[in-house]
Parts: structure tokens; C-alpha cells; sequence
């Protein structure tokens, strides 16, 4: 019936698994290739609208008010064809009191130069909670620019969570800029795990701002380099009110190659009863882990597999 | 070639930095031998513990290292442990993303089920644990005594395996050792604990790099109370003292 639906889901149903959910009536769902809309469900309490834009689709999701979705909702984007751009514009509200989970995949699986630009911005009203999870699989080879943009306000009492993952095929050239404001009483965690290869170069910047009192976040990531890939990673907290705490925890692997990475924690407060922390860490594959692993009769290259399969998990 | 013989180590010295860590060690450790190893901090047990793992950064100055006949001292240690030694630290690594489950399935000849019961870790609670910070001290040795059993090593050297564990599950322990040796496996038990100490009748006393004595565990524990726990030196012990053993 509709070619384009059904090349994005057998991709899916290969790199990904079932797709059942993805086309479920029961389930909230979005499916866009370059920049058409191809399949669209809405359920109680979740209101999905969209237009078409210069290059993609603009989007506006909202979860009304005390409702909760317990189904994931799905988010599905692609590119079939290998070359072009692609702007994802969205908006997505959580109103008072409102639970949603949000999985996102991305599929590039074609990519020979494609450029994908998403521009997000996350409102949560008082007493919601968002779960994000997205989750690209590039090619293997071909050039792809990633630009994953989100602004986000959490409202008092509120909880995001969000979880960016590229460890399928080249990172290409991404860079990830997130910048949350939070309330009162609010709390935020953010993961970004990236695996970079060949000449892939990630940049990552992540920002929280604990304005509210008892505001908590952490800024995390995970970043593995082989080949020649470059990663700069920037976790940012900022302590803006009484009893807010922080934690910023880069970490980055170079587990072979002439991979280059560099790592800053900033982390400021301007109110005495906050508390933010960091840590950041670059190295190899720890040693007292791979010799564990040998320990129990694998070899090198085998236990490098499991640790660094273990961080991107 | 004497096949009771499982490890030999030969005139073994370990050097950093012009100083002399480990001083003409040898040991022999028998097929089905538990080995406890005692001695003062610092007096290079664990030294030793990872000079027979083969852990980078531990090769020894001089000596050799013979493990089921073959001479093991330039092997990997991928090798050593294929061949059949295995290695539980005295503080364990921890993995961010491995679960339990994973991590005891690793060239495992028993269940992760079964070892995890053997320690006193329910199964259910601990299967999908990841093994990172969020598992206690106590909790991560338990794991590690697991997956040493379960791979059922022919020489395992376990160090300070009581260390961090409540007094109240060193019988937790004592039944993994007894469980090792009865699959057959030989165990080197570096311990500061007297209970595991006598687990065997013969035990070492190493001080300050040497190996002082091989003998007769109540007696060595006996002296070591007497002579090492004030002793400051260190090196020299009176040599008939030390006949007396
Ligand atoms: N890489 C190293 N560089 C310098 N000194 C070292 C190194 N490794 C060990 N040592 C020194 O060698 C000595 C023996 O250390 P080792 O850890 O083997 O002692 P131990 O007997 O296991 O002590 P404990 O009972 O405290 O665990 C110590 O003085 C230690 O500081
Ligand atoms: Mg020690």
C-alpha cells in the first residue's frame, strides 16, 4: 500500500525487531521518511500534529493533562534515500500531572551524505514525566551530519529522562547541543553514548540549569573512539538555587587507534546550600577490567568487546 | 616430572625502581594443595598473586614460573588462565554495563544460578545486577567467589577473599574452598584471618618479600603472633626461632 512504509519497517524489523508496536492501533506513533509523514496514530490523551517544512516535517506532540501513557510511543525517522537533508522540528508538551515514554529510532541505514537537523524543544508542565530514547543506526561508511538540538523547561515536581544512543555504524560528524532549564523539585538525567570510528567526529554539550530549589540533574556520557575519530565533550551544570544537586560524569574511552578526545565539566553555583559535582575521565580500557576478563581465559580483544560493549550499553 | 606438582616457582625476584619487592621466592603448590599465605602488609603478597597471574607491569627480574610442567613465565594472562589459574583481587573491578548474569557466564562450567546460591546471593535479586558501584563491597567479593567457582580453575589464588565480608559469612567462604577443592582445584588463600588461615595444615609466612617458612600452620600462626605483629624491620628472624617451627 504504501512502499515508503513498508521499506522504513522492514529496516526496522531488521535492525531494530517487531514492528507490531510501531503499527499498533493501540499505540501512539509517528513514521516520517525525508520529509513526508507516512504513518500517524494518535490515543487517548495524545495529540500529534504536523506540517511540512523547507526539507521536513514540523511537529507539535502534546500528552494532555493527569493522562498516562503506559505504551512507549514511538518515533520513527528515516532517510531511504542516501544523499540529502532533513529538519525534524518538534515541540513536545507534557502537561500537568501527564506520563509518557518516548522511543525514538532513527534510521540512516543508506546514508552516503545526509544531513539530519533536530530541533527539539521539551516543555513539562508541574508533576509530569517525560522518558526519552532515541537511538540512531547510521551506515557504515558514508558521511552523515547529525545535529540533535533540544531546549527544554521541566515544571515543578517534574522528571525527565533522557537517553541519546549512536553506537550502530559511523557516527559520522554530530554534534549534540542540549540546553534544560528546571524548577522547583524538579529532577533531569541526560545520557548521550556515542561509538566513534574511522574519522568520525562528535561533539557533545550538555547543559543543565537548576534554577528551582531542590532542582537535581546529571549530565552524562559514554563515548568510545577507535580509528581516527575525535570527540569533545562538554558537561555543563549550573547550581542556581538552594539545595540543588549535580552531577556531571563524562567519560571517554580510546580503546584503539589515534583517536583524540577531550572532556570539561563546568559546573557553577551561586548559591551556597547547592552542590554539584563532576568527574571526568579519558583513557584506555581499564586495566584491572581487561585483565579480569583474561583471568577468565578470554582474550584481549574479546574482553575489550565486552567492557566497551558494557559502556555503550 | 612429578605431575603432583601443579605450580613451581624458582628463585623469583620482582624489582621496581632498584628495589627489591619479592626476594628469592619458591613454592611449590600441589594438585588439590590449599596454600594460605600470611604475612604483615606490605610484605608482597599480593605481589606475588599477581606475578603468577602474569598481570602486566609484573614480570619478575629474575626466576621462573612452572605451571602443569610447561615454564609460564612469558605467557599472557589469557594463557595462564586457559591453561587453568585464575585470579580473584583483593578488590575486584567493577563494569559499568555487565550484568551478573553476563559475567558469570563467562567459560563457565557451572549455572550463574548455581554459583550465585553457593555464595548466598539470590539468584533472583542479583541475576540482571550490573556489576558497578551499585553492588556493595561485600556483595562484589561474593560475585567474584562465584565466577572463580564456576569456572572451575585448576589453581586459584584468592586475595584477602574475607577482606570487606562480614564476619558472619566467613562460612560462605570456607564452603567455596572447600567446594574448589573438592572439584579438584588447588587454591593459594592469602588471608589476614586466622580461621582461614588454618583451613590447611601447612601455610607460608612471607615478610618483607621473603618466604620465611613453609610449615605447620598452628605453629606459624603461633609465631607470626609472637614475632611478626610488633616486629618493625623487617628481614632478619633468629634463626633458631625459627628452627623451632
Ligand atoms: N607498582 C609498584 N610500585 C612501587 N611499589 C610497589 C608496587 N607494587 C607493590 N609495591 C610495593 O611492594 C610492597 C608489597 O606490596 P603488596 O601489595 O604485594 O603487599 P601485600 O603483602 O599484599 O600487603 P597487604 O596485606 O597490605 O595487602 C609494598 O611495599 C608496596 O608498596
Ligand atoms: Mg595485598
Amino acid at each position: 500500500m504504501n512502499y515508503e512504509l513498508d521499506r522504513i519497517t522492514d529496516i526496522y524489523n531488521k535492525l531494530i525487531g517487531p514492528t507490531n508496536e510501531l503499527l499498533d492501533r493501540n499505540t501512539g506513533s509517528i513514521v516520517i521518511n525525508e520529509d513526508k509523514v507516512l504513518s500517524i496514530n494518535e490515543i487517548n490523551g495524545l495529540h500529534i500534529e504536523y506540517n511540512k517544512i523547507t526539507d521536513g516535517v514540523e511537529i507539535n506532540i502534546h500528552v494532555d493533562a493527569d493522562i498516562r501513557i503506559n505504551d512507549p510511543v514511538h518515533l520513527c525517522v528515516g532517510m531511504l534515500p542516501s544523499e540529502g537533508r532533513q529538519v525534524i522540528r518538534s515541540r513536545i508538551y507534557i502537561h500537568r500531572n501527564a506520563y509518557v515514554k518516548f522511543l525514538a529510532h532513527c534510521i540512516f541505514q543508506n546514508a552516503k551524505h545526509i544531513e539530519h537537523i533536530m530541533d527539539s524543544e521539551i516543555y513539562l508542565e508541574d508533576s509530569a514525566e517525560m522518558i526519552y530514547k532515541e537511538e540512531h543506526f547510521n551506515s557504515d561508511d558514508g558521511e552523515i551530519y547529525t545535529y540533535p538540538k533540544i531546549i527544554g523547561e521541566i515544571g515543578n515536581n517534574s522528571r525527565l529522562s533522557e537517553e541519546f544512543k549512536l553506537i550502530h555504524g559511523r557516527a559520522g560528524n554530530i554534534n549534540i547541543d542540549y540546553d534544560i532549564k528546571q524548577n522547583e523539585k524538579s529532577s533531569c538525567d541526560i545520557m548521550t553514548k556515542i561509538f566513534g570510528k574511522k574519522k568520525d567526529n562528535i561533539k557533545i554539550k550538555e547543559s543543565l540549569y537548576l534554577n528551582g530549589p531542590y532542582a537535581s540533574g546529571t549530565a552524562t556520557s559514554r563515548v568510545v573512539l577507535i580509528d581516527n575519530a575525535k570527540s569533545n565533550v562538554f558537561g555543563e551544570i549550573a547550581g542556581n538555587a538552594p539545595y540543588t544537586r549535580g552531577h556531571v560524569d563524562c567519560q571517554e574511552v580510546i580503546s584503539d587507534g589515534d583517536a583524540y578526545a577531550s572532556a570539561t565539566p563546568k559546573i557553577s553555583v551561586n548559591n551556597p546550600l547547592s552542590q554539584i559535582t563532576h568527574e571526568a575521565s579519558i583513557g584506555r580500557v581499564n586495566k584491572k577490567e581487561l585483565e579480569t576478563l583474561m583471568a577468565h581465559g578470554i582474550s584481549k580483544d574479546e574482553a575489550i568487546q565486552l567492557i566497551v560493549r558494557g559502556i555503550l550499553r | 616430572m612429578d605431575f603432583d606438582r601443579l605450580l613451581e616457582i624458582k628463585n623469583l625476584y620482582f624489582n621496581i625502581n632498584g628495589k627489591d619487592i619479592l626476594k628469592d621466592i619458591n613454592l611449590t603448590v600441589k594438585k588439590g594443595e590449599i596454600l594460605p599465605i600470611i604475612g604483615v602488609n606490605g610484605t608482597g603478597k599480593s605481589t606475588l598473586a599477581s606475578i603468577i597471574m602474569g598481570l602486566s607491569g609484573y614480570k619478575p627480574t629474575r626466576g621462573r614460573i612452572i605451571f602443569k610442567g610447561e615454564d609460564i613465565t612469558d605467557l599472557s594472562v589469557t594463557a595462564r588462565a586457559k591453561l587453568g589459574i585464575t585470579l580473584a583481587w583483593q578488590i575486584p573491578a567493577n563494569f559499568e554495563g555487565i550484568a551478573v548474569r553476563e559475567y558469570l557466564s563467562i567459560n563457565n562450567k557451572m549455572s550463574p544460578e548455581e554459583a550465585l546460591n553457593f555464595v548466598g546471593l539470590n539468584p533472583k535479586s542479583y541475576m540482571d545486577r550490573i556489576l558497578d558501584d551499585s553492588l556493595s563491597g561485600g556483595e562484589r567479593k561474593r560475585i567474584e567467589l562465584a565466577s572463580v567457582l564456576s569456572i572451575k580453575p585448576s589453581l586459584v589464588i584468592l586475595d584477602e577473599p574475607d577482606s570487606g565480608i562480614d564476619i558472619a559469612s566467613m562460612d560462605i567462604i570456607l564452603n567455596v574452598i572447600h567446594e574448589l577443592k573438592k572439584n579438584g582445584s588447588s587454591v593459594i588463600l592469602v588471608t589476614h584471618s586466622k580461621r582461614m588461615a588454618t583451613i590447611a595444615d601447612k601455610l607460608v609466612l612471607m615478610c618483607n618479600g621473603n618466604i620465611v617458612k613453609k610449615g605447620d600452620a598452628k605453629k606459624i600462626i603461633k609465631f607470626f603472633e609472637h614475632y611478626c605483629k610488633s616486629c618493625g624491620h623487617i628481614g632478619k628472624i633468629d634463626e633458631g626461632v625459627l628452627n623451632e617451627l
